[in-house]
């Protein structure tokens, strides 16, 4: 993800950790006395990711419409 | 009801002046043409001529209530009653203006006195007449006293508004009424001059020496004369010595108000000043008297109150001390000498199981604080140099005013306070008298200005009147004051005349030989002349002056006669009553005599209109013959009929070698005696006059010269000015000179330095805020921006980098965490 310069790349990756983040949720539940805490925040994070793949890809779309490319290192406007 | 009938009488008497006033300030001003009008002058005319027949009408009334008692005549001392008995239905007619039928041939009041029916005709018809006394016998009523309206209570205590009504009241009410009425006739013709849009006065200058040109103010005269008119006969009909004060004051303020009507002239509205604020030193000293008699009798009434039953509600000053009747002394506690405050029948009051009473000591102190308000109002030493500056008022205001009725109001009082009066007081007062009485004769010999020569006299006789009072001459002194107010308003209506007709020119050495210009104020005059000098017979009728003064001055030689050590008390005033003459006929001489000595003056002079010459001509048989009768005529029976009872007998010594007062029978046994001194000494003044003035043997100026050093002491007014100014004028000035020089050094610095102080601090305080408190928010700015602009360099926009930042921070915060929780 880091690497990436494609923007959709980067979305991709961002998807990777948080699948990453969800099954350790889940097996990292087996060794707690809480039940399915665990599976339950996984399922939580599911949605979450799926809104924020919506939002995302909105937003790429719209990067595209302006620079004609989505390539991330091109949208430094907020540079301080 | 005849206490409510005179009560209602009197009160329109003394009311209307008060509407008249209002009318003519205020509708004077508001009228189409004020400047023009004479309605004012009108307005108050027929006020106060309306408040005459009032007063006439009052007096029938009291003298048929009583059956005219007054005028029965007890004592038998009547040497001069027969005098004149062919004129005396002449002087009724004058006085009575023309009422009822004129009695004749008149007899003299004691042989009218047994004929009742007759007696009645005389009295009705003289209209100033009647009355003796029953205080005696008790049969007949003769004061009457009440209450017109409650001011205030203070629990038990009451301030309010009375009547007391008594023989002096009425003929004091009939006096007033009739002088002022004729004042006013005069005034209309003297101040016509302000009846202009524009009047010049000549006397007063502005800064650019050019003379004051203002509006006339011919209404505003007569709307004051009309208040003084009202003030004075509340003065007279108080019934209370509390409202006595309020409408003194009353007074006062209407003669500042007149003194200083031109009040462009600096010297007019200086007198004035000067007589406002010598009055006060006077009445000082009354607030202190009545503090006195306020705190020891809880009242301030004269007379008795009583109920609806007639019954003695509330006891009035005069019956809560008694006189023993043998002695004629006050009651007193036996141990401590304090004098017993009595019921009416000289039991003294309880009060907490004891007697009440007064130390002697402080009915002396209130007796004093009274007359000293007598002693400023009626000019006498040492207050008396107010009343010549008063002159500088218009003529009316001095005749009115300043001869006849306020400057009189204070032997009014010192009458009516008579039975309060211990003997202490009573010597005070004729020493005070018999003082005035001579400094102010000396001056009047040297005066030149027409005006002050009288005003000078005013003081003189003034002085007489209280003296007459302080040696138990009550009726003496009260007699003269009558007398002396119907001939003085005379004569100085005539200088009036004079002055008007000689164009304001006052200074007699100008005048001389008007007698032919001005025959009827010369006559009048002459009068007046002969009336105040005390001369006897004029076609068998006595000048009231001569029967007056005579009065006077046996009572003081009755007096002198008890206390033999006070011989001062006859002999000056003897002496005084030839100076009288002498200075009178000076001015007479030297006004209307011989050759005239500024020929521009008397070219121009001219006899003033009727309407200045008829109240003359009123006035000077009044004069002339108000006194008829002398003891035994109808004015001094009238004014003695309701005297204090201890008169008659006299008043014993109190204590070893004290003061005795001289009874009736002992002033009678010496009156022919004190007749004819009186009378030489006015004829030898009379004669010296003439020989000065009237004729050429002498040259006068010669003489000035040669007694040039006590003519500068006397024409300096005994430097009483002088010497006032020495002792209160330049002390005052040298103290608020200092008071200046304090503030402006020590007061001023202390202020300028606390100023500069604040300046300082101020300054300091800028500097402060400036450079501390400012610098500090300014700092925290700035660093707030520096901060912020050395974080700004993170934010790169490059996405990557903050992702690589994320991978690195997760994998410092896994570090961090497995490194503090190992296991």
């Amino acid at each position: 993800m880091a690497t990436k310069r494609n923007g959709i790349g980067v979305l991709m990756g961002v998807e990777l950790v948080l699948n990453g983040a969800n099954i350790n949720f889940v097996a990292f539940s087996k060794f707690t006395a809480l039940g399915l805490d665990g599976q339950v925040f996984s399922l939580f994070v599911i949605v979450l990711a799926a809104a924020e793949a919506a939002v995302a890809l909105a937003i790429a779309l719209n990067f595209y419409n302006n620079h004609l490319t989505i390539d991330v290192d091109r949208g430094n406007k907020l540079k301080g | 009801m005849v206490g409510e009938t005179l009560r209602n009488y009197l009160m329109i008497a003394w009311l209307l002046p008060l509407a008249g006033f209002v009318v003519e300030i205020f509708f004077g001003f508001y009228s189409k043409n004020p400047r023009h009008s004479k309605a004012a002058a009108w307005c108050a005319v027929g006020c106060i001529g309306a408040g005459f027949l009032c007063s006439c009408a009052a007096l029938v009334t009291w003298g048929n209530a009583n059956d005219w008692c007054a005028l029965e005549h007890h004592d038998s001392h009547g040497e001069h009653a027969d005098a004149g008995h062919e004129t005396a239905g002449h002087e009724h007619g004058e006085h009575a203006a023309g009422d009822h039928h004129v009695a004749e041939p008149a007899h003299n009041a004691a042989a009218a006195g047994e004929d009742h029916g007759h007696e009645h005709a005389v009295a009705a018809a003289s209209g100033d007449a009647a009355d003796h006394d029953d205080h005696a016998s008790g049969s007949q009523q003769t004061t009457y006293s009440g209450v017109l309206y409650t001011l205030g209570k203070f629990g038990s205590l009451e301030l309010s508004l009375d009547y007391y009504i008594d023989s002096l009241t009425l003929v004091m009410f009939t006096m007033v009424t009739l002088i002022a009425t004729c004042i006013h006739l005069f005034a209309m013709g003297y101040m016509s001059e302000e009846l202009t849009d524009e009047y010049v006065d000549h006397q007063a200058h502005t800064s650019d020496g050019k003379h004051v040109h203002r509006p006339g103010r011919f209404y505003r005269f007569f709307a004051f004369l009309s208040l003084f008119c009202f003030a004075m006969l509340g003065l007279v009909l108080a019934g209370n010595i509390f409202q006595v004060f309020i409408f003194w004051e009353l007074v006062g303020i209407c003669s500042f108000l007149l003194i200083g009507f031109y009040t462009e002239r600096k010297s007019a509205s200086n007198a004035a000043n000067k007589a406002f604020i010598m009055n006060r030193v006077g009445d000082f000293g009354f607030l202190i008297g009545l503090m006195v008699l306020w705190t020891f009798f809880g009242t301030f009434r004269f007379g008795d109150t009583t109920n609806a039953e007639g019954v003695v509600a509330e006891q009035g000053l005069f019956s809560m001390v008694h006189r023993d009747e043998a002695t004629g002394n006050f009651l007193t506690e036996p141990i401590t000498g304090d004098v017993l405050i009595t019921d009416n029948h000289g039991h003294a009051l309880q009060q907490d199981g004891q007697n009440r009473s007064i130390p002697y000591y402080l009915l002396v102190v209130a007796g004093l604080g009274v007359f000293a308000g007598c002693v400023g109002k009626s000019a006498q030493f040492p207050l008396q140099t107010w009343l010549p500056d008063a002159m500088e008022g218009p003529t009316p205001v001095s005749a009115l005013v300043h001869s006849a009725t306020m400057v009189a109001a204070g032997v009014y009082l010192t009458g009516r306070f008579f039975p309060m009066f211990v003997q202490e007081v009573l010597l005070t007062i004729a020493y005070i008298g018999c003082i005035t009485l001579f400094v102010a004769a000396t001056i009047a010999v040297v005066a030149t200005d027409i005006k002050k020569v009288l005003a000078y006299s005013t003081i003189s006789q003034l002085g007489y009147m209280m003296l007459g009072l302080g040696v138990f001459g009550w009726g003496a002194g009260l007699f003269h004051l009558i007398t002396h107010a119907f001939f003085k308003s005379l004569m100085f209506l005539c200088s009036g005349s004079v002055i008007h007709g000689c164009h304001h020119e006052q200074e007699m050495p100008k005048m001389g030989g008007l007698l032919k210009k001005m025959p009827i104020t010369a006559i009048t005059m002459l009068v007046g002349v002969c009336a105040i000098a005390g001369f006897p017979m004029l076609f068998g009728l006595h000048f009231s002056g001569f029967h007056s003064k005579d009065a006077i001055v046996a009572s003081a030689l009755a007096f002198m006669k008890a206390n033999p050590s006070h011989f001062l008390l006859f002999f000056i005033p003897l002496l005084t009553a030839g100076i009288t003459a002498f200075y009178m006929f000076r001015l007479w001489f030297y006004t209307f005599w011989g050759t005239p000595r500024d020929h521009h003056v008397h070219e121009h002079a001219h006899e003033s209109p009727w309407i200045m010459t008829v109240p003359l001509l009123i006035l000077a048989p009044l004069a002339w013959l108000c006194a008829y009768g002398g003891e035994s005529g109808p004015l001094y029976l009238m004014l003695t009929g309701d005297a204090p009872s201890h008169l008659a007998n006299g008043v014993a010594a109190a204590t070893e070698g004290g003061l005795v007062m001289p009874g009736h029978e002992a002033v009678h046994a010496v009156h022919s005696q004190a007749g004819l001194l009186a009378l030489a000494a006015a004829f030898s003044g009379a004669l010296i006059a003439y020989i000065l003035y009237g004729t050429n043997l002498v040259n006068v100026e010669q003489m000035k010269n040669q007694l040039s050093g006590i003519h500068g002491f006397l024409a300096n007014k005994w430097h009483f000015d002088d010497l006032y100014d020495a002792l209160f004028m330049k002390p005052a000035h040298k103290v608020a000179a200092f008071c200046a020089w304090f503030d402006k050094t020590v007061f001023d610095s202390i202020l300028h330095g606390s100023a500069k102080l604040v300046v300082l601090v101020s300054q300091w305080d800028r500097i402060f805020d400036e450079k501390v408190v400012d610098g500090f928010v300014n700092l925290l700015g700035t660093s707030t921006q520096s901060v912020g602009r050395s974080f700004k360099v993170v934010q790169t926009g490059r996405l990557r980098q903050y992702v690589m930042f994320i991978v690195l921070g997760v994998v410092a915060l896994f570090a961090v965490v497995f490194t503090t929780f190992p296991g």
